[in-house]
């Protein structure tokens, strides 16, 4: 089932639990779609808000999962897919018993984490990029980038109920 | 409504930014750079960013925080920062950029600085 909402589409993979201001229906996972646009950016983190709200996060927690899927779907639309609309940026959430995992997809020509340099060293400090990544590996308790074996690069970001 | 507005006041030869809503990519952080590019064009060259009212912030605004200062700086100027939230503040501390902006909390603290 698939429902489209302000230019982006949401994907309903399990249960349609309710709906609410036409917006969002509980459910095990949650997939949603975008366009590479940078309005774009906005929509997903607020899903997260959303989503991670409703997992019964505390408020510590659902800043961070906002602020890391912000910055995930940032470099998705931004690095990954270059802004190309014609490109999507695919966002997953999984509500598991232990902990809600977040994959963002892009359709980009993929990069080497490793590659970036870390945005706290002295010599970085100045630099005015850099810190997303960080971001993420600050606020989620596990972080995997990963080559998409049909192409793109997908990370996939855990945090675990304490 | 815009993602960010910036009013703008003078206090001496400082001029204050007060900013309210969200610093982040795209419109927000596009704003910020535009009106300190403005000052500095204005010759407008000890700036005060009051960020009280900003509900939040990501790493492109802290980014554009980064590329606001060493703008000034270059221009042998000065930017500082006031009224950190608690949320911006953290973000700060872990980036270890409190070790590069000079924060206040008082205003009239902030103005004294300057001179």
């Amino acid at each position: 089932m698939a429902c489209y909402y302000r230019g982006f589409e949401i994907v309903w993979l399990k249960s349609d639990v309710g709906r609410r201001h036409d917006i969002f229906v509980t459910g095990e996972k949650t997939q949603l779609k975008i366009p590479s646009r940078i309005d774009m950016i906005d929509r997903a983190a607020s899903l997260a808000n959303e989503i991670a709200t409703r997992c019964g996060f505390d408020a510590e927690s659902i800043f961070g999962i906002e602020l890391a899927v912000r910055e995930a779907v940032s470099n998705a639309v931004v690095h990954g897919n270059r802004e190309d609309e014609s490109k999507i940026v695919e966002v997953a959430f999984t509500d598991a018993v232990n902990a809600l995992t977040i994959t963002v997809r892009d359709f980009g020509a993929g990069f080497d984490p490793e590659s970036v340099p870390d945005p706290t060293r002295e010599e970085n400090l100045l630099k005015p990029s850099g810190r997303g990544m960080f971001f993420m590996r600050t606020f989620m308790d596990e972080v995997i980038w990963q080559h998409h074996p049909e192409g793109g690069t997908i990370v996939r970001m855990t945090k675990r109920r304490s | 409504m815009a993602e960010l507005t910036i009013k703008e006041r003078q206090a001496g030869d400082v001029t204050i930014l007060d900013l309210t809503g969200k610093i982040t990519i795209g419109e927000g952080s596009v704003a910020l750079r535009s009106a300190i590019r403005r000052l500095l064009a204005e010759g407008k060259k000890k700036i005060l960013l009051n960020l009280g009212g900003v509900s939040y912030v990501d790493s492109s605004g802290i980014g554009e925080l980064v590329s606001s200062y060493t703008a000034v700086n270059k221009e042998n100027g000065q930017l500082k920062l006031l009224n950190l939230t608690q949320k911006i503040q953290d973000l700060l501390a872990i980036t270890k950029l409190l070790t590069v902006f000079d924060v206040y909390d008082d205003e009239a603290a902030a103005l004294e600085s300057f001179s």
